[in-house]
C-alpha cells in the first residue's frame, strides 16, 4: 500500500521546513566509523584475512616440521642456531611472499571494490570531500592488518620454535635479530596492503589492481639482479627485498656484491607506507565518477 | 533548490552536455526527460559533485555541492540501483552511510522501514532484485531527511505496485517542500507524476516549463476518421480548407474542425463513416517531435 503517514518528527508539510540541513558537523571520526563498518561487514574480509593466514602458517611451519621430521642424528644444533637456520624458519621467504600477494590483493580490492559495485559514487556524493574518506580508508586498512599482521608473526615464530625446539634447536624471541624479524614480519602485512590500495586508488579496476600489485612486489624484486649497483639499489628499495634483509640475522657484509642496512630496509618499509598511503588519499580528489 | 547555470561537460572533442541552464523549484516534482545519451546522468553528476563540468555550474541549495564537507542532509540521491557493494547487507550499506554524515542510527530502520526493506534488511545487496536495489537506492536517499532529492531513473525494474508507490512518494516528498527532480528517457512514467518538466536533448535544453505548458505544444491533435475510401473524402476537405493527413491505420487526421463537423462532411458526401474519433496530441508524442528536432538540429549543425 502506498505509504502516507508523514515521518515522525517531520511535523506537518506546510509548518515545517524539509531537512536536517541547519547543522551538518563534519568530523573525521564519523569517517573513520564509516569506514570500519564497510570494512567489516564483508564476509570476504575476514575469509581473506583468516585463509591467507592460514597458508602463511602452513608454509612456515611446514618447512619447520620438513626439518624436525628429516633431522639426522647427530647434527651440529649449535652450528645451526649459530648460522640463523631457526630464525630463517620463523618467517620463511615462502611465507613473507604469499603474505605480501595477499595483502597486496586485499589493499586493491579493498578500494577497488568501492568502484566496480558504483559504491564510490554513493559514497562521495554522502561526502564530497574525498580526501578524508580516502584518509579514514588507509588509517582503517592499516588498524586491522597492523594486528592482523602481529598475531600471524607471533604465532608463526612461536610455533615454528616449539617444533624446532624438539630437536634442541628452537631460539627465544631474545635472540639477535629475533624480535626485529618478528616485528618486520608483522609490518609487512601492513605496509603491502598500503601498496595495493594505492595502486587500486590509481586505477580503480579490481584485476588491474591486483596484477600491479603482484608486478611491484613480487616481480620487480624476482627481475633485478643485486650484483651491480643500480639494479641492486632498485631491488634494496623494495619491499620484499627489504623484508629480506630482516631475515639475514646473521650477515656478513662479505657475503653480498651490494652490501645493505638494516637501517635502510626500515626506511623502505616506512617511506613505501607513507607514500603509498598519500598516493592514495591524494589520487581520488577531483576526479570524474 | 537546484540551478543550472551555463553547465558545460565536454570528454575531448565531445560536447555531452552545452550550456545547460535551468532551475529545479522546492515543493514540485520535477520530470527531467531526454532520449537516451541526452546527458542527463552527466548532469546530474555535475550536480552531485561526482563531475566537474568543463564550463558553468550547478548550486543544490545555494552551493555546488562539492564544496560540502558533508552532503547527504542537504541532498538525497538515487544514481545507479547498483550503486551498493553486493556483499554487504541492505542495513551494513546504510548503517555506513549514516554514519559517515552523522546521521543518527535509528534513521536507518527508518528509511528501511519507509521503503518496503524491513524484512530483507539483513540479506545480501548482491541477492536483491532490481526493484529492491531501487528501494534501497531510494532509502538511502532519504536517510539524511534533505530538502533535495535527486532520481535517475528510479523507475527501472520496479512492479507496477512499486511504480505506484514511488509516484506516491515523489509527490509525498515534493508536498512537504522539498525539491524533487525526476530523471527518465520515457515521457509516459512523468506524465502523471511530475508538476514541471524539464526536456534536452544532445545536451541542449529543448524545454523547462509546468506540464500543461509542455502539451500545448503539441502539433498532433485533431479527429482521426475512417471511411471505405478515403480519396474522395480527402478531396471534400481540402474543399473545406481542412487540413487532413493520412494515418498509417487507412484512417484520416483532421485537423481545426470537431468530430460534428467531420460527420456532416462525410454524409454530405455520401459516405459511411466506420470509426470516428477526438485524438488528442500525447505527451509522447510532443516529446517525440521535439527531441526529434534537436537530433536533426544536431546533425544540421556538424555540416
Amino acid at each position: 500500500m502506498t505509504d502516507t503517514r508523514t515521518r515522525d518528527g517531520a511535523g506537518t508539510a506546510e509548518t515545517s521546513p524539509p531537512g536536517r540541513e541547519a547543522a551538518p558537523r563534519a568530523r573525521f571520526t564519523d569517517l573513520l566509523a564509516a569506514e570500519w563498518i564497510k570494512l567489516r561487514t564483508l564476509r570476504s574480509t575476514w575469509w581473506g584475512l583468516l585463509v591467507s593466514g592460514l597458508v602463511v602458517l602452513a608454509f612456515n611451519i611446514g618447512t619447520a616440521w620438513d626439518t624436525y621430521r628429516y633431522w639426522r642424528p647427530g647434527s651440529d644444533a649449535a652450528g645451526y642456531i649459530a648460522d640463523g637456520i631457526p630464525l630463517y624458519h620463523a618467517f620463511t621467504t615462502n611465507g613473507a611472499t604469499v603474505l605480501a600477494l595477499c595483502a597486496g590483493a586485499f589493499g586493491a580490492l579493498a578500494v577497488t571494490g568501492e568502484y566496480t559495485s558504483g559504491l564510490a559514487r554513493t559514497t562521495f556524493t554522502a561526502v564530497p570531500a574525498r580526501r578524508p574518506v580516502m584518509a579514514a580508508k588507509v588509517l582503517v586498512l592499516t588498524a586491522v592488518t597492523v594486528p592482523f599482521g602481529a598475531v600471524l608473526a607471533a604465532v608463526s615464530f612461536w610455533a615454528t620454535q616449539a617444533v624446532l625446539h624438539r630437536r634442541g634447536v628452537g631460539v627465544p624471541l631474545d635472540h639477535p635479530g629475533a624480535l626485529r624479524l618478528v616485528v618486520a614480519s608483522a609490518l609487512l602485512a601492513p605496509v603491502c596492503v598500503l601498496v595495493g590500495a594505492a595502486l587500486g586508488a590509481l586505477l580503480r579496476h579490481g584485476p588491474g589492481a591486483v596484477f600491479a600489485s603482484i608486478g611491484l612486489l613480487q616481480l620487480l624484486p624476482l627481475v633485478l639482479t643485486d650484483d651491480r649497483y643500480w639494479p641492486a639499489l632498485l631491488d634494496h628499495a623494495t619491499v620484499l627485498s627489504a623484508w629480506v634483509r630482516f631475515s639475514e640475522t646473521v650477515y656478513d657484509p662479505a657475503d653480498f656484491a651490494q652490501p645493505w642496512s638494516v637501517g635502510g630496509a626500515w626506511t623502505v618499509f616506512a617511506v613505501t607506507a607513507v607514500v603509498a598511503g598519500l598516493v592514495t588519499v591524494a589520487v581520488e580528489h577531483r576526479r570524474d565518477l | 533548490m537546484i540551478e543550472v547555470d551555463e553547465l558545460t561537460k565536454r570528454y575531448g572533442a565531445r560536447t555531452v552536455v552545452d550550456a545547460l541552464s535551468f532551475a529545479v523549484r522546492p515543493g514540485r516534482v520535477t520530470g527531467f526527460l531526454g532520449p537516451n545519451g541526452a546527458g542527463k546522468t552527466t548532469t546530474l553528476r555535475m550536480a552531485l559533485g561526482l563531475c566537474r563540468p568543463s564550463e558553468g555550474a550547478v548550486r543544490v541549495m545555494g552551493r555546488p555541492l562539492g564544496e560540502r564537507a558533508r552532503a547527504l542532509t542537504c541532498v538525497g540521491a538515487l544514481l545507479d540501483a547498483g550503486d551498493a557493494h553486493g556483499g554487504r547487507s541492505a542495513v551494513a550499506h546504510l548503517r555506513a552511510l549514516a554514519r559517515s554524515n552523522g546521521v543518527a542510527q535509528a534513521r536507518v530502520d527508518e528509511v528501511l522501514d519507509e521503503v518496503g526493506l524491513a524484512d530483507a534488511a539483513r540479506r545480501r545487496v548482491g541477492g536483491f532484485s532490481l526493484g529492491m536495489r531501487q528501494r534501497l537506492g531510494i532509502a538511502g536517499a532519504l536517510l539524511g531527511d534533505p530538502p533535495v532529492v535527486v532520481f535517475d531513473e528510479p523507475l527501472n525494474g520496479l512492479d507496477p505496485e512499486g511504480v505506484r508507490w514511488v509516484r506516491g512518494l515523489f509527490r509525498r516528498l515534493a508536498g512537504e517542500g522539498r525539491t524533487v527532480l525526476v530523471s527518465s528517457h520515457l515521457m509516459g512514467e512523468m506524465e502523471h507524476t511530475a508538476d514541471d518538466l524539464v526536456v534536452i536533448g544532445r545536451g541542449r535544453l529543448i524545454a523547462a516549463e509546468t506540464l500543461a505548458a509542455f502539451a500545448a505544444r503539441g502539433s498532433g491533435g485533431g479527429v482521426w476518421v475512417r471511411v471505405d475510401d478515403p480519396a474522395p473524402l480527402a478531396r471534400v476537405f481540402a474543399a473545406e480548407g481542412v487540413t487532413v493527413r493520412p494515418e498509417r491505420d487507412g484512417g484520416l487526421l483532421v485537423s481545426g474542425i470537431d468530430a460534428g463537423r467531420v460527420g456532416e462532411l462525410a454524409a454530405g458526401a455520401g459516405l459511411v463513416v466506420r470509426g470516428l474519433a477526438e485524438r488528442s496530441s500525447s505527451l509522447e508524442d510532443v516529446f517525440m517531435e521535439l527531441t526529434a528536432d534537436s537530433v536533426e538540429y544536431g546533425t544540421e549543425r556538424k555540416r
